[in-house]
């Protein structure tokens, strides 16, 4: 049963992309209130189906996605973008709109408050330009509200990434491999400023991270998974080379 | 290598019997056309054989070039040329993007709208600009009004397409983040694929102007204005010095336009 402090639920979640071949096997998780929990394993395991299924760029084939009293996973048409308001995510590819400004790529954070008309003329809320400005100051990018996305960086890339979804006010991060297109040190940067602004902002995190130092040194909980399955489920501290066994296979890579 | 492998060579058929008759039926088809089709448009060897003297008769009437003819009448047809094609792409664009949208499938889901779009697509622009031009002068009457009209309608199919092209290769990313942030489909297109298609729109609208001046020049000669006009009343009134003034013009016209929609194409997009 849940607690009182689980923002998001999951039930009995199964994915198939080919009917009879399931990605997702009966997967249940209960995500509290706050922190960040990262989500490890091999590549092709489910990990990006499972946070996509939360906020339905994946439709899932069976389960039961409880948030904020909903059920995502029943949802379509206006509620499902009302649900969709409240959940923010952080891309590994960045996926900003290249030709609009930075300052306009936050703004689009508040895209399922307002019309599209409202949009297109791009008269946001006084109130949401100045949460813009303080977002873009927060995350080191002050001077560039006006520069076009595509001038900048790949880690400045991801700061206006986390600033479009810290600007939906969510209740939820949901974060897809969001360093695996960075250097070392700049998801290190990346993963500090994802952390902070979560903290700042009493945002509960979900991160899908390939690795497993980044995961261990920031996230609070580890979720395990290996062939659609959670096969840990704990603090950072328990993941021993056993476990990493288990999750990714094999031991040679294992440096002892 | 050994000398027995030498002795029996192995032997290379570039094709095989059936394929060298189909190549053969191939030919022999080719020459029956070409053979039918010379015995069918009749030609007259006594007009070939007058050809270059005829083509020396008229080149001396065209010369010398009556160029006191161009600012009374040959420039304000231009001008109006010029108009019919600014409003024609105008007008298409207005007309073709939103059926662009339609026909894309990542910013229309809906298959049978864009089964719909293609439709109108492929139904406008294989309709050519004279077929349109009959059936708007039946409803206006001539003049430029008809022209601009047939040339917009005719534009559709081309805008239409080479726009949805356009949509349907923007990056899919940055789409998904728009929806995970809760946008609508309209806001999907407002913030999401018109910025990303920008490019593709100035593309294709410069494009298509290049074409439409091109187009409106020919509608002219059916009595849809512009220089056209003037290029068929020359012609009417055996004029010739006037008819090489107004060839001039328009090739003058036409390398100026190209060279300045390439210009812009490098630099701007």
């Amino acid at each position: 049963m849940s607690s009182p402090d689980t923002k998001l639920s999951i039930r009995h979640l199964v994915k198939e992309y080919v009917p009879g071949k399931p990605v997702l096997k009966d997967i249940s998780l209960d995500i509290e209130g706050r922190g960040i929990t990262a989500i490890i394993g091999p590549s092709g395991t489910g990990k990006s189906t499972l946070i996509r299924c939360i906020n339905r760029l994946i439709n899932p084939t069976s389960g039961e996605i409880m948030f904020e009293g909903r059920d995502l996973a029943k949802l379509s048409g206006t509620p499902l973008r009302e649900a969709r308001r409240r959940i923010g995510m952080v891309f590994q590819e960045y996926n900003l709109v290249e030709r609009l400004t930075v300052m306009e790529n936050v703004l689009s954070g508040r895209l399922g408050y307002v019309s599209a008309w409202t949009a297109w003329r791009r008269k946001f809320d006084d109130a949401d330009i100045q949460k813009a400005f303080a977002l873009l100051k927060r995350v080191g990018l002050a001077d560039f509200a006006n520069r076009r996305a595509d001038e900048l960086s790949g880690g400045q890339r991801q700061r206006v990434g986390i600033a479009r979804a810290v600007m939906q006010s969510p209740g939820l991060l949901l974060a897809d491999e969001p360093t695996s297109s960075l250097d070392p040190k700049t998801s290190v940067e990346i993963m500090e400023v994802m952390r902070d602004l979560a903290a700042e902002n009493s945002i509960p995190v979900m991160i899908n991270i390939h690795q497993v130092e980044l995961g261990k040194r920031y996230a609070q909980r580890i979720i395990g998974m290996s062939g659609g399955l959670v096969v840990y489920d704990g603090a950072p501290d328990g993941l021993d080379a056993d476990i990493l066994k288990k999750i990714y296979g094999g031991q040679d890579w294992l440096a002892t | 290598m050994n000398t027995s492998a030498a002795a029996e060579l192995d032997r290379w058929i570039r094709f095989t019997p059936a394929q060298r008759l189909a190549r053969f039926a191939v030919f022999f088809g080719l020459v029956a056309v070409v053979a039918w089709a010379l015995k069918t448009i009749e030609i007259i060897p006594e007009f070939l054989y007058d050809a270059p003297e005829q083509v020396v008769d008229m080149g001396r009437r065209m010369w010398p070039v009556d160029w006191a003819h161009f600012w009374p009448v040959v420039w304000p047809a231009l001008v109006e040329t010029m108009h019919i094609a600014a409003m024609a792409t105008i007008l298409g664009l207005i007309m073709g993007i939103p059926v662009g949208f339609l026909a894309a499938k990542n910013a229309t889901p809906v298959w049978w709208l864009n089964a719909i779009a293609r439709f109108i697509l492929v139904a406008t622009r294989s309709i050519s600009t004279l077929i349109w031009a009959l059936f708007f002068v039946a409803m206006f009457g001539p003049g430029p009004l008809s022209g601009a009209l047939a040339i917009a309608f005719h534009s559709i199919g081309f805008i239409g397409k080479m726009f949805s092209e356009g949509v349907e290769e923007a990056n899919r990313g940055s789409i998904e983040a728009l929806q995970a942030v809760g946008a609508s489909r309209m806001q999907l297109i407002l913030m999401g694929y018109w910025p990303m298609v920008l490019p593709t729109f100035w593309s294709v609208a410069l494009f298509r102007w290049d074409i439409n001046v091109r187009e409106s020049v020919v509608l002219g000669l059916v009595g849809a204005g512009g220089i056209g006009m003037a290029l068929n009343a020359a012609i009417d009134l055996i004029q010739w010095d006037r008819v090489s003034l107004v060839l001039f013009t328009i090739f003058v016209v036409v390398i100026l336009i190209e060279t300045i929609v390439t210009q812009i194409r490098k630099r701007v997009i």
